[in-house]
């Protein structure tokens, strides 16, 4: 099965930041195709009236003191950088 | 007289308090095992021997000063490779995390190492947990060690291969939508799911925050008892951790187990194997025959549930995994010319398929015309299916299931994402309604393959669950089979 109409893979992958390859492309396409003629049953419950639930329990915000404490060293932080510099993580020119 | 790589927490820390065995010797007996049966099993994608054999030094002297710390003290417990431990590395499998080493401990490691638990390596899974079979892992499939050439189930396969092998003496899964029941069935293990917030995340590498539950693989529930009550309670590190009770699961066997047992029509139709069924249906009867009241109930929206959960773990999924961009830690493409594409190479060439599919599909619920459509719409679904469970209870105290339709099958054999997908069938519906629910041995197939019963319970009644999965297995001697390695 063919995915639907509107499932535009190369916007999907825009959107997601993935760089997938025309094989790529053509394969999710069509595998995601069938998950989502199954995942098209869900159109058939009646949901009038219902509340979404997002966690099975209710959940509260977390605060946390403002009180300094300390935190990761420089090194620790920088421990997984995959470039850094000066104590800085580096990364790619964002400005012209 | 079993090997001690196949003892039992409860057998082995008698030994230990005994001083028939010390920590040290335990330690290196299971790494002489884990070195021969690893390059069968592939359970491991790390372990620091030194690391583990000087944790073992620290708890014969905590011993040997009289402060030893409990039945955990000394024991081997393995961690799949999506738990934090300061100083080791976390991969979650995927290439772009191949060389992450944690900053910090989970909070169950935390709870671990304050219970003297030796932590003996990080456990191959599917990368982020994503998969029912192992084989999603980068680092090479692990493989069921009553055959090597089938699955251990999945995502947390290494979890319960590497326990199955005789290669650590417990260990902890995750489990999204059965991560935990389905590997445990599929390896003749006890595996427990506990409810949504018993157990701290803190630590935990996330796949869908709302469905992930941490949890631990024993070879009895006697042990499953003993880890779960050394890694549950309220961690304000997590907004959703519970206040709840963490009462002595393990003293809690002994006592009554609740009597009147559910058995949801909707989980004994096509598609589950005849000798699985079988099985189940022994279990049944053994209830029955112990003065059960065992009666048929209904949950309705159950062919909803699989519908449901790949809508909202993928969404979860596709926000959660937004963070690994090649920028703060993990794989940075070389290829890249600028800072958009340095995300998407850096992501592209660090996930794997599995998880690339599941990012694209998440994308596409939450996009724009399409939230509403699927994601609004499945939250709603997981409403009436968390309903239906609670109607159940209200008839019943617990659910009775198969945990998986098939047993182990060959790695290769389900190239067809939809078909493996298929496989959680029986466990994802506990995992949207935030219920406990354990996977129990329950017999073989004719092959020689195990077969697993699903118990499910009511919130935070762990106890109750574990005392009605103890009373089937102390009449049984399915746990004390040991694959022949």
């Amino acid at each position: 099965m063919s995915a639907p109409q509107d499932f535009n893979v190369d916007y999907l992958a825009q959107l997601a930041r993935l760089a997938l390859t025309p094989e790529e492309k053509a394969r999710f396409a069509a595998q995601l195709g069938d998950v989502l003629h199954h995942i098209e049953q869900l159109a058939k419950v009646d949901v009038t009236g219902v509340e979404p639930t997002a966690h099975a329990f209710p959940i509260e915000n977390v605060w946390d003191a403002d009180v300094p404490r300390p935190g990761l060293s420089v090194a620790d932080a920088l421990r997984n950088a995959p470039a850094q510099r000066e104590n800085m993580i580096s990364v790619p020119k964002v400005v012209e | 007289m079993v090997p001690l790589h196949f003892q039992t927490i409860a057998e082995l820390s008698g030994r230990l308090e005994r001083r028939e065995l010390s920590a040290v010797e335990l330690t290196q007996a299971l790494i002489a095992r884990t070195k021969a049966v690893e390059p069968r099993v592939h359970a491991f994608n790390s372990l620091d021997e030194t690391d583990a054999l000087a944790q073992a030094v620290a708890s014969d002297a905590r011993r040997a000063a009289g402060q030893s710390r409990g039945p955990l003290d000394g024991i081997p417990v393995g961690l799949k490779d999506v738990i934090a431990v300061t100083g080791q590395p976390l991969t979650a499998s995927s290439k772009i995390l191949q060389n992450f080493v944690s900053p910090y401990d989970a909070t169950v490691t935390r709870n671990l190492k304050n219970a003297g638990a030796v932590l003996f390596g990080r456990l191959n899974c599917d990368e982020f947990a994503m998969g029912s079979s192992n084989e999603n892992s980068a680092f090479g499939p692990a493989a069921n060690p009553w055959d090597t050439t089938r699955v251990p189930g999945g995502s947390s396969g290494g979890s319960a291969a590497a326990l199955a092998a005789g290669e650590v003496i417990a260990s902890l899964g995750s489990d999204t939508g059965g991560s935990i029941r389905q590997p445990a069935a599929l390896c003749g293990l006890v595996g427990l799911k506990p409810t949504y917030g018993l157990v701290s995340r803190y630590g935990l590498v996330a796949y869908a925050s709302s469905l992930d539950q941490i949890g631990p693989f024993g070879r009895t529930t006697e042990d499953v008892a003993l880890v779960l009550r050394a890694i549950a309670g309220h961690d304000p590190l997590d907004s959703t951790s519970f206040k709840a009770d963490v009462p002595d699961y393990r003293a809690a066997l002994a006592g009554p187990a609740p009597r009147r047992i559910g058995i949801p029509k909707e989980y004994f139709g096509e598609g589950l194997d005849p000798e699985i069924g079988a099985a189940v249906e022994a279990a049944v009867k053994f209830y029955r025959d112990r003065g059960c009241e065992v009666k048929e109930v209904s949950l309705p929206h159950t062919q909803y549930c699989l519908d449901a959960y790949y809508v909202i773990a993928t969404a979860e999924a596709s926000s959660n995994l937004a963070r690994f961009d090649g920028v703060r830690y993990g794989h940075r493409s070389k290829a890249a010319t600028d800072a958009i594409d340095l995300y998407a190479k850096s992501r592209a060439e660090g996930f794997g398929a599995e998880v690339k599919r599941r990012i694209i599909l998440g994308t596409y619920v939450l996009s724009s015309g399409y939230y509403d459509a699927y994601y609004l719409r499945a939250q709603k679904v997981r409403t009436l299916i968390r309903q239906d469970f609670l109607k159940a209870f209200a008839e019943v105290d617990t659910l009775l299931t198969p945990t998986s339709p098939v047993p182990a099958f060959k790695i290769g054999e389900k190239a067809d994402p939809l078909a493996m997908y298929l496989l959680d069938i029986y466990t994802i519906g506990v995992n949207l309604a935030g219920l406990p629910a354990a996977s129990v041995p329950c017999g073989f197939t004719s092959g020689g393959l195990p077969i697993g019963l699903q118990l499910i319970g009511q919130p935070f009644k762990e106890a109750d669950l574990l005392a009605l999965a103890h009373t089937y297995e102390q009449a049984q001697e399915w746990s004390r089979r040991t694959p022949n390695l």
